[in-house]
C-alpha cells in the first residue's frame, strides 16, 4: 500500500466515526463510507442521511420536497411506478408498444426470440470464425472486432412470426401481444465487408453461413450481395453491450430483414457456394401458399404500421381529444406517409411522421382526434419509398391464403366500442 | 508567362501536398472499396475450424464418416426422442416429425419432415446440431445416421433395410423437393 492510500484510510475511518456520533441509529462501515462519499461528488447531501443502497427513499412519500430522495446508484432502473413488461414465454418475449414512446426500444424491453435458450457466454472467451471459401480462415476475438472502424445505425428487428396470429380468426388481444416481437435499437458494430477484407473472398462464394453460439447453434445462410452492403456485425446495443437476450456479446445485424436471420451469439462465418438449407430456411422461415408450395428466402419485412394508442385491450375514458399515436417502419427504407382512417377506411387523412424518419427504422405517427362518443373504427395504412402500400389484410389474404404463417403486414383494424372499449377486428 | 505558369504549377503541387497530408498520408478513413486489410484477427488453426465445421450442405459435403441402420434408428429414437415427438413421431407434444403428405395446399397442411422438408441432409444437420435439445451436439455420428434412417422410414420415404451413410444420405430425393419457390413480393395488392 502507498503512503497516500493509508492517509485515505485514516481520514475514511475518522470520518466514519463523525458519522456514527451524528447518527447514532445507524450502521456506518468503510463501504457504505465510499458509496456515499462517491455519490457526494455528485452534488446531493442526501447520501449521508441514506448511506447504503439498500435503503432505498420511502415509497410515496405525500410530499417528496419534504422528504430526502435515495442516493445516486451506480446502474440506473426505472421508477417502481412505471410496470411496462415483456410477456415472456419459453422461447419468446414481446415488447409492450403500446406503453412507449418515441421509435427507440428500452433494450430491457427488446423482444426475444431464441430456440434454446439464452446463452451465458464470456466475452474474453468468445471468438468469430471466417471461413469456408476465403483465401485465409481468420479467427477474431470481440476485442479485435471493436478495434475495427465502429458504425452506429438506428434499425427495426421484427420476426417474421410477427403478427402471425391475424391469420386466423380475430382474439381479444392488445398491440404487444399481436404485433409486440418488433423492436428498435441503435446498433453499433462494425460492416461484415471490414471483417471479410481480412479472410478475403473467393470469386465463388455467393452465400455466407451464419451460426449462433446458443445451444440451439442456430444457422441461416444468406446471399452476400445482398447483404454486403449493411450488414453489421454488433456488440452494442443503445450505447451499451449488447444485452443476452439480443446476441451478447456479438449478433448479425441485416436491417430490414426477419429476425431470424440476424444471427445471434454469433460465432462463425463460411463461406459457401450456395444455400445450405438449414432447417431454419427449410422447414421454418418459409411461406406456405394455398398452391401447396412455399416461398423461400423471404427475408425482407414489408411495410407495415400499427396504432399503438388507442389500441387492444385500452379504454378512453370519455369523449373528447385523443392523439392517435402509432409506429409505422418498412425493411425496403423510408416510411413516407402514414394515413388514418377513423370510419374502418373509408376517408382517409394524412398523420404527422416524427422527424427524423429513418430507413429500415421505426416511424413515430400521431394525428389528433376528437371522439364524439359512438363506434369508431381505428386504422392506419403506411407507404414505404418504393411506392409500396400496406394492404389490408383481405387484400393480403387473397393472394397468400391463411396458411403462409410467417410475414403478415395487413392494416390493422381497433373497434372503438361507445363505452370507450378497443377491441380488435377484421373490416 | 512562363513564371505565371510556374506559379500556376506551384500551386496546383502545394494543393497536392495539402491533399496528401488530409486524405493520404495522415487520413485514416480507408474507402469502401479498398482492398487494404486492418491486420486484426489472426489465421484460424485447421483444430479450431474442425471442431465448429458442423454444418451440412444438401449436396452431402460436411457429412461425417460412421452410418445408421433404420433397426438402430428405433432404439436411439426410443431413448431420446420419443418422449417429446410421440412413440412413432406423429403424436407430439413437440414438433410433428411423419405423416402429412398431401396437405400442403389444403386447409389444414400438416408440415412434417416427411411432407415438407426439401432435403434428407438437413435432418442430419439439425438433429446433431440441436436435438435433444437438453444436450445438442452429444449424439455420435452413427446414432444420428440411425435416427435419421428411422425417421425417414417413418415416412415411408426409405424401407426397413435401410443404412445411411454420407453417400447414400444425399442422395435421398425428398417428397417435397420441388414444393419450394423464390420470394416473388411485392406480391399484394
Ligand atoms: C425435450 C424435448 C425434445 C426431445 C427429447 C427431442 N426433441 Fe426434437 N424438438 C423439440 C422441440 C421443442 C423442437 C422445436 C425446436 C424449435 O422450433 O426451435 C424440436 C424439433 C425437432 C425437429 C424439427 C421439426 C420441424 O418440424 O422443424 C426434428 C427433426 C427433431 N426435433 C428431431 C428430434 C430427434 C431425432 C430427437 C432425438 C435424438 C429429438 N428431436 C429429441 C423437442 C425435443
Amino acid at each position: 500500500m502507498n503512503p497516500r492510500d493509508v492517509q485515505l484510510g485514516d481520514w475514511m475511518n475518522k470520518a466514519t466515526k463523525i458519522l456514527r456520533n451524528v447518527f447514532p441509529g445507524r450502521k456506518f462501515n468503510r463501504r457504505a463510507f465510499l458509496l456515499g462519499a462517491t455519490s457526494l461528488l455528485g452534488v446531493t447531501a442526501t447520501p449521508w442521511l441514506f448511506p447504503s443502497r439498500s435503503e432505498p427513499a420511502p415509497m410515496n412519500p405525500a410530499d417528496p420536497t419534504r422528504v430526502p430522495g435515495s442516493p445516486a446508484r451506480m446502474y440506473g432502473q426505472r421508477s417502481p411506478f412505471v410496470e411496462a413488461r415483456r410477456i415472456p414465454a419459453l422461447t419468446r418475449s414481446r415488447t409492450p408498444l403500446q406503453d412507449l414512446h418515441g421509435v427507440i426500444t428500452p433494450s430491457a424491453l427488446h423482444f426475444e426470440r431464441h430456440h434454446n435458450g439464452v446463452p451465458a457466454i464470456d466475452p474474453t472467451r468468445h471468438r468469430l470464425l471466417v471461413h469456408g471459401l476465403v483465401e485465409r480462415p481468420m479467427i477474431f476475438s470481440m476485442d479485435e472486432l471493436k478495434r475495427f472502424p465502429a458504425v452506429s445505425r438506428l434499425a427495426f428487428i421484427e420476426c417474421s412470426g410477427n403478427s402471425g396470429s391475424q391469420w386466423e380468426e380475430p382474439v381479444q388481444l392488445t398491440a404487444q401481444q399481436i404485433h409486440g416481437l418488433i423492436s428498435t435499437s441503435e446498433w453499433t458494430g462494425v460492416s461484415l465487408a471490414l471483417v471479410l477484407r481480412e479472410s478475403g473472398i473467393q470469386p465463388e462464394a455467393t452465400w455466407i453461413l451464419a451460426e449462433g453460439s446458443d445451444a440451439a447453434a442456430l444457422t441461416r445462410t444468406l446471399p452476400l450481395a445482398s447483404i454486403i452492403d449493411e450488414a453489421l456485425l454488433c456488440y452494442a446495443q443503445n450505447g451499451e453491450p449488447l444485452r443476452p437476450e439480443q446476441g451478447y456479446p456479438l449478433r448479425l445485424l441485416l436491417p430490414g430483414w426477419e429476425g431470424n436471420a440476424c444471427i445471434k451469439w454469433l460465432r462463425r462465418l463460411k463461406l459457401v457456394a450456395g444455400p445450405l438449407m438449414t432447417r431454419e430456411e427449410t422447414s421454418k422461415y418459409t411461406d406456405l401458399m394455398p398452391d401447396g408450395k412455399a416461398r423461400q428466402f423471404t427475408f425482407e419485412m414489408e411495410a407495415k404500421s400499427v396504432i399503438t394508442t388507442p389500441s387492444g385491450g385500452q379504454r378512453l375514458p370519455q369523449p373528447g381529444f385523443v392523439e392517435i399515436r402509432g409506429l409505422a417502419w418498412s425493411g425496403r427504407g423510408r416510411v413516407t406517409r402514414v394515413e388514418i382512417s377513423v370510419d374502418g377506411g373509408m376517408a382517409w387523412q394524412p398523420a404527422e411522421l416524427q422527424e427524423p424518419v429513418l430507413p429500415k427504422c421505426h416511424t413515430r405517427f400521431r394525428l389528433g382526434w376528437w371522439w364524439d362518443g359512438k363506434e369508431a373504427l381505428l386504422q392506419s395504412r403506411c407507404t414505404d419509398e418504393t411506392g409500396y402500400i400496406q394492404p389490408t389484410r383481405r387484400d393480403l389474404i387473397r393472394v397468400r391464403g391463411t396458411n403462409s404463417y410467417y410475414h403478415y403486414n395487413a392494416i390493422q383494424s381497433w373497434k372503438i366500442t361507445k363505452e370507450g372499449r378497443v377491441e380488435n377486428v377484421y373490416v | 508567362m512562363c513564371t505565371c505558369k510556374r506559379v500556376r504549377l506551384g500551386t496546383l503541387a502545394v494543393l497536392c501536398l495539402v491533399w496528401l497530408c488530409v486524405v493520404g498520408v495522415g487520413g485514416t478513413r480507408i474507402p469502401p472499396e479498398s482492398s487494404q486489410t486492418f491486420g486484426l484477427g489472426k489465421p484460424a488453426t485447421s483444430a479450431e475450424i474442425q471442431s465448429w465445421n458442423i454444418d451440412v450442405g444438401p449436396d452431402g459435403e460436411g457429412l461425417p464418416p460412421g452410418q445408421g441402420s433404420v433397426q438402430e434408428g428405433a432404439k436411439v429414437y426410443t431413448a431420446t426422442c420419443a418422449a417429446c415427438h410421440g412413440p412413432t413421431g406423429r403424436e407430439g407434444p413437440m414438433n410433428r416429425l411423419v405423416a402429412g403428405e398431401g396437405t400442403l395446399g389444403t386447409d389444414h397442411p400438416v408440415k412434417t419432415v416427411g411432407s415438407y422438408w426439401p432435403y434428407a441432409t438437413t435432418l442430419y444437420d439439425y438433429i446433431f446440431r440441436a436435438m435433444p435439445p437438453t444436450a445438442p451436439q452429444t449424439l455420435s455420428p452413427d446414432e444420428v445416421y440411425a435416427v435419421v434412417a428411422w425417421i425417414l422410414f417413418q415416412n415411408g420415404i426409405v424401407d426397413e433395410t435401410t443404412v445411411l451413410d454420407r453417400q447414400s444420405l444425399p442422395a435421398i430425393r425428398m417428397p417435397n423437393r420441388e414444393g419450394f419457390v423464390p420470394d416473388p413480393r411485392p406480391d399484394v395488392p
